[in-house]
Parts: structure tokens; C-alpha cells; sequence
């Protein structure tokens, strides 16, 4: 550059831009062409199928790109393999963070992986935003400021089963198989919050089950004998295939909630027995891909055009490429909030401050709602029932925003 | 030491030169790269000590083990669970966590000397599979955390440090504190496997029925081995967690086992140097491969193996020895390769 005009220039430069520089606010990984986002998911290792959510979280920020990104700024999503594996997670949070200088991370997944990182998250003041798990402890706006669940988190579910089971059949005699672990006494707390006062008196058997164990069949017949007629059944796929097919084959007919985690007809329900899975209840938040009344919909039908042009490798099938576009959906409106201002704080304000947002994938009536005390995006659902073939949906969409 | 130890390299000025300026480097590191990158080293480190522990066994006694990620996980939840609800300051869980590891080898090594070889190596592969269910387990829940494991304070720098001057961050007090210990344990295994008993190791690996008819006691020895190995993967595994702030059990897979096995075959098997460059190897090449390819990050490092195993047979310290020698123009001067 000629030495001579280069003050000259500087000095035009700072007077144009200066109005501008004014309004816009950056913190690291954010500048006027490009916000940087982090992530981490198993695409290697046992838990490599995962792997579909943060492919289809890329892809849609490509999309977006293509399209002009959000507010003029292009999203570069960083998303590194941590094999599910909780140090693994750490190192790379931590090149994340401090070697790319992400603006924040987002939907990092697995519970205990997201754990291992919690404290430094916070303690480095970093958005922590929208992880990929179902775990209660995500939603603690006052405890970790930096850190916000996504999906409707175990309890959540649970109650909102208590509640139909409260309108439906108030006088039921419950019977619970849960998992001895966080998972399934995360279930069992919401349930029994969720029945409240009523819970001591409905609920007449409960029993419990290691992984480790073979199987479940004598819980089955010891909840049996408790003569209940509601049994919601709180287990891993292996264990609900097991404890669908021990309660039908014993003859009890109890009106048969399964929670979320094992509703797949293709590794639960059938391996059990498709007739013997009749009429269990169970509950879903966004449009299953598979589900041939959403055929036609508009909002399938835009994923699967994003599907087939961005993501052409991946599953049409697969109910985490759904999961994926959905969860990226909402981290492009939470950027688009924040406009220029694109600090930590401000991002976290801004994911704090949805309000009945909607993504077309979202089963109709769902809307995502936070606020600073409430950290729980998604907290409505609605149930469905197998009628031998596939879920249907039935009744109204049940919330359990406060 | 003396040359005429058999079976032992004679040390020359190159290798002692050579190890003084690594150190050198090793010290100034810290203050040249991020906070980030010394977290990395820190994990080198540790990882250099697991895999010393695993090679005493394997690369000098012969006994294949699949299941060091076992011992390395119980070193990481006694330092866990010693912080965690006795609220004992992180260092004097290292010690403890190294006993408690020494006696668990010990006691595994004296069944696992019936077995040979690849017998060895299953029962061994049993107790790296059984580890997550165990720390899962119900009954222990209340110590381990369940699932979810232990989260632990990342530890300060000591009062004492900063009232002499010196400024360390938190990354930079724990790299030098597991450097310190890493070169006490280097040096103890290095004096270990040079003597009276690491002669012993060796001629029990390079042949059994001789080694007896010598008047060696394979029982004590081999089970020693086991458990010495343990300690060291124990401290490894304790170090490790302190790092990382965390411990749960998906951290301690069959995988990372494996993973131990890897490093110190592409190291070198029966080398002291073969821990280190078997560490770089298992902490950088997954990122490396992760960064060529997302969809098949494994088949990249699948690759990577191959060309190490291929073009460096006897793992990376061989080839930098054979390299050293060359360059001198002498003869060869190494121990027999490990025939496990």
C-alpha cells in the first residue's frame, strides 16, 4: 500500500465504518462475515449412529450458507468425534473453545459426555446450547447459566403420561419397571411429581432391573400379582422388547405406557411381537419420517428436498436426520435474534428468550418456549398409540409448560 | 551403567545428549504453546505412563495384556472417589491410587499364571469388558456416582508457587506436576528393567523353561510384573482423571485398552523411549484422522497403523535406534525384540 495515502485511507476507513461498528458487539468467534459453532458427536465408536444428528446439523448450515447465512454472516459449524467417550469430549471442548474460539457449542451429545464438560463450560462462560440429551439436570438456569437442554427431558415426559393417566383413569392401580439407573429414576421422579399428591396410593408395585440382568421376566410377574391395571414400563429397547412380550404372554392386560427411548417399532416392537404390542402408549415430538400421514405435509416435505440436495447420504428413514434438522432450526433463530450483537450473553439471552417458536418437523401444536428461569425448550408432546402397524397419534397436544 | 549387562543397550552420549534436550523442551513447552496444547501434553504424559506400565509386562516380561484399561480405571476413580467424598487434595491420591493398583495386579497376576499367551490375553480382555458394568453397578453407586459419574475440582496451583514468583495457570501447574512424576517413574523404570530384575523379565519372556533352570522364581516374577504394571497404569489412570476433571465409566471402554495395546506396539515393545512415541501416537493420530475424514474416521487410522507397523517394524523407538546407529556407523546395539 502506498505509505503515503495509508493514514488517509485508515482515517476514511474508521469514519465509515464507525457508525456501523457502533451497534455491532462481538465476542470470540463472531465477526462481521462468519459465526463459529461448535460440536461433538460419536461418529466413530459405539454409539456411531448419533452420528446422523451432527451430519444433518451441517448440512442444514450449508443449506443456510448457500442461502446467505443469517444476518449477512456465514455459520461455520465445527463438529469434531469424540467416540462418546467423556475425555475425548473434554480435549476437544477445550480446542474448541479455546483453539477455534467458537462463539458457542451446540447440541454436543450424550449425557455423560456433556457432563465432563458442564463445569468448564460454564466456568468459561461459553453457551453451552441445546444438548443432545434427555437428562433433567440440563434445565438449572440459576446453577449453570450457560447450559440449556433441547428436547423434552425425561421428567417432562413422564409427567405428561401422568397427566393422561390422571384424566383417563383417576382411580388407576399403577404398576413401574425402571432401570436402576439415573435414566430410569430420572422417569420414575417425574411420574411421581407428576401424579402428585396421588402418587403414594396409585402406584401399587414398583421394581427395578440392572442392565446387567438377562432379562425381566419375573419383575413382570411380580408387578402382576400387585393387580394393576396401568404399568408404564421405563426400559432400554433390549429390556421393553423383553418386558412387552413376559406381560402379554402372562395375561396381564394393563393399560401399557413405554417411554419414548424405546419406541421403535423396528428394534422394540417387533422383536417382541407386533400383536403383542398392541395398544401400548407411548409419545413423540417431531414428525416421524416414516409415518405415512405425513406423506404430503409441507414441512416433511421441505426436509426431504434438504435431505436429498444436502445430506444426500443420509437415511430418509432415520428419525435423527429429522432430530438434526430440527435442533439446527433452532439455533439459526436464536443467531437470527441476536442480530449483531453477538456476544456470549447475549446468545444465551437470546436462547432464553424463544417464544412459541415453531419448526414444521415439530408435530403440529409443539412450539419451542424458554425464558431465563426455564430452560426446557421442548415441553410438549403428544401420545400415540400401536395399533398393530404403526403409532397414531390421539388427543390434543399435552404441555407441560409452566 | 555397566556394559556388561546383557541384553541392554549400552548407553551412549548421543541417547543421554538427546534425552537432556527432550527434557529441556519438555520443561519450556508450557510457556511456547496454549493452555489448550499443554492440556494435550499433560495427556502425552499420562498416557506415557500407562503405556510404560503396559510395556514392563508386555514388552519385557511377554505377557500380553488386554485389559490395562481396567487397571487405569480403577487408578482414576480411587484418585476420583478419594477427592470426591473424603475431599483428600488431589496429590496424596496418587500414591494411594498406585498401591491400591499394585495389589489389584498382583492379586490378578497370580491366577493369570496359569495362563499363557493368548489365554492370558482373553482373561485379561474379561476384565476390561467387565470394568463399566462394575463402575455402573448398583451397589457401588454411592461411591462411583452410577452413570454419571464423579466430577472433580480442577486443582490450583500451590500458595507457595505463587508467594516465590511464580505465575503458573491451572494447565500449566498440572503439566508440570505429572512431568515431575512421569520422570520419577521413567527413571524408577528405567532402573527396574536395566538390573538384576529386569534381566530376569526378560529371560522369562525370551525363554521360560531357562530362565527356571537358572534359578529364577517365574512365579514371583511374573506376577510382580503384573502387578508393578498395574501401579504404573494405576497412576496413569489417576492422572488422568485429575486432568480431566471427570470419570465416569463409558470413559474406560474395552476400547481404551485396545487402544494401550496400540500405543506401545507402534512405540516400540520393550523400549522405555517406545512409551512416549507410542503416547504422541494414540493422543494426536484420532484427531488427525478425524480431521481427513468424518465418515470414517477409524478407516484413516486404520491406515495410519498399517504404514507405522509396516514401515517401522519394531515400533517407532526401533527405527530411531536403528537410525541413531546407522548415523554413528557402529554396530547394532539393542535388546532382542520382544517374541511375545
Amino acid at each position: 500500500m502506498n505509505r503515503t495515502l495509508f493514514p488517509v485511507a485508515a482515517l476514511l476507513a474508521a469514519a465509515l465504518a464507525f457508525p456501523a461498528y457502533a451497534q455491532k458487539k462481538y465476542d470470540p468467534g463472531a465477526s462481521d462475515t462468519e459465526i463459529k459453532i461448535g460440536n461433538t458427536n460419536p461418529y466413530s465408536g459405539p454409539a456411531s449412529a448419533y452420528g446422523a444428528i451432527g451430519k444433518s446439523i451441517a448440512a442444514y448450515f450449508r443449506m443456510l450458507n448457500e442461502r446467505g447465512g443469517i444476518n449477512g454472516r456465514k455459520v461455520r459449524v465445527i463438529s469434531l468425534d469424540d467416540g462418546y467417550s467423556p475425555p475425548k469430549t473434554v480435549e476437544l471442548i477445550r480446542q474448541l473453545v479455546e483453539q477455534e474460539k467458537v462463539l458457542c457449542t451446540h447440541n454436543t451429545l450424550g449425557t455423560a459426555t456433556n457432563t465432563a464438560i458442564h463445569k468448564y463450560m460454564n466456568a468459561k462462560k461459553v453457551p453451552q446450547l441445546f444438548v443432545a440429551t434427555g437428562a433433567t439436570k440440563w434445565n438449572d438456569p440459576k446453577g449453570f447459566h450457560w447450559t440449556m437442554g433441547w428436547q423434552p427431558n425425561y421428567q417432562t415426559e413422564a409427567r405428561i403420561y401422568a397427566k393422561h393417566i390422571l384424566q383417563t383413569k383417576p382411580n388407576a392401580k399403577i404398576a413401574v419397571l425402571y432401570q436402576n439407573d439415573d435414566y430410569g429414576k430420572d422417569y420414575l421422579k417425574g411420574f411421581e411429581d407428576g401424579l402428585g399428591a396421588q402418587a403414594q396410593k396409585m402406584i401399587v408395585a414398583k421394581a427395578s432391573y440392572e442392565v446387567s440382568e438377562p432379562t425381566v421376566d419375573s419383575q413382570i410377574l411380580q408387578l402382576k400379582s400387585s393387580g394393576a391395571d396401568v404399568f408404564f414400563n421405563i426400559t432400554t429397547p433390549k429390556f421393553a422388547a423383553q418386558a412387552i412380550r413376559a406381560a402379554y404372554d402372562s395375561g396381564w392386560k394393563p393399560t401399557h405406557y413405554l417411554n419414548n427411548v424405546s419406541n421403535s417399532v423396528g428394534s422394540v416392537l417387533k422383536p417382541a411381537g407386533l400383536e403383542k404390542a398392541v395398544g401400548i402408549i407411548t409419545s413423540a415430538y417431531v414428525k416421524d419420517p416414516t409415518d405415512k400421514r405425513w406423506a404430503s405435509d409441507a414441512g416433511m416435505k421441505t426436509w426431504r428436498e434438504f435431505m436429498a440436495k444436502y445430506n444426500p447420504d443420509g437415511d430418509t428413514s432415520d428419525p435423527f436426520n429429522v432430530y438434526g434438522y430440527t435442533v439446527a432450526a433452532t439455533l439459526e433463530q436464536v443467531l437470527k435474534q441476536c442480530g449483531d450483537t453477538l456476544t456470549r450473553e447475549n446468545v444465551m439471552k437470546q436462547a432464553a428468550s424463544l417464544k412459541r417458536f415453531r419448526v414444521d418437523t415439530l408435530l403440529p401444536g409443539i412450539t419451542i418456549s424458554t425464558s431465563p428461569n426455564d430452560y426446557a425448550p421442548i415441553e410438549a408432546m403428544q401420545l400415540e398409540r400401536f395399533n398393530g402397524q404403526q403409532f397414531e397419534l390421539f388427543g390434543e397436544v399435552i404441555s407441560n409448560e409452566q | 551403567m555397566s556394559n556388561e549387562k546383557q541384553g541392554l543397550r549400552k548407553i551412549g552420549t548421543v541417547p543421554v545428549f538427546l534425552t537432556l534436550v527432550l527434557l529441556l523442551v519438555a520443561c519450556v513447552l508450557p510457556f511456547v504453546v496454549s493452555n489448550y496444547r499443554t492440556f494435550q501434553l499433560t495427556l502425552v504424559l499420562v498416557y506415557a505412563i500407562a503405556l510404560l506400565g503396559l510395556n514392563i509386562l508386555t514388552g519385557y516380561n511377554g505377557q500380553i495384556s488386554l485389559g490395562h484399561g481396567a487397571f487405569y480405571a480403577i487408578g482414576a476413580y480411587v484418585a476420583a472417589m478419594l477427592m470426591d467424598q473424603a475431599g483428600m487434595p488431589y496429590w496424596a491420591t496418587i500414591p494411594i491410587a498406585g498401591v491400591v493398583c499394585l495389589v489389584v495386579g498382583f492379586l490378578f497376576g497370580l491366577p493369570a499364571l496359569r495362563l499363557e499367551g493368548l489365554y492370558l490375553a482373553l482373561a485379561t480382555f474379561a476384565l476390561a469388558v467387565s470394568m463399566p458394568p462394575i463402575l455402573k453397578a448398583h451397589f457401588l453407586e454411592k461411591w462411583t456416582g452410577g452413570v454419571q459419574g464423579i466430577v472433580i475440582v480442577k486443582p490450583d496451583p500451590p500458595a507457595w508457587l505463587a508467594a516465590a514468583g511464580v505465575k503458573l495457570n491451572a494447565d500449566q501447574w498440572l503439566y508440570y506436576f505429572v512431568l515431575a512424576i512421569a520422570l520419577v517413574l521413567f527413571v524408577v523404570g528405567w532402573n527396574l528393567i536395566s538390573g538384576r530384575i529386569g534381566r530376569a523379565l526378560i529371560a522369562i519372556r525370551d525363554h521360560h523353561t531357562a530362565a527356571e533352570a537358572m534359578g529364577i522364581n517365574t512365579a514371583i516374577y511374573k506376577s510382580l510384573a503384573f502387578g508393578v504394571s498395574a501401579m504404573y497404569t494405576g497412576i496413569a489412570g489417576a492422572l488422568g482423571a485429575i486432568a480431566v476433571q471427570f470419570v465416569a465409566p463409558d470413559s474406560f471402554t474395552v476400547f481404551l485398552s485396545i487402544t494401550f495395546l496400540v500405543g506401545i506396539v507402534v512405540g516400540g515393545l520393550a523400549s522405555l523411549s517406545g512409551a512416549l512415541y507410542g503416547a504422541l501416537f494414540i493422543q494426536f493420530v484420532p484427531n488427525i484422522a478425524d480431521e481427513l475424514s468424518k465418515a470414517a474416521p477409524w478407516a484413516v487410522f486404520g491406515v495410519f497403523l498399517i504404514a507405522f507397523v509396516y514401515l517401522m517394524p519394531t515400533g517407532v523407538a526401533g527405527a530411531l535406534r536403528v537410525l541413531l546407529s546407522r548415523r554413528r556407523g557402529g554396530k547394532l546395539l539393542q535388546p532382542k525384540e520382544a517374541v511375545p
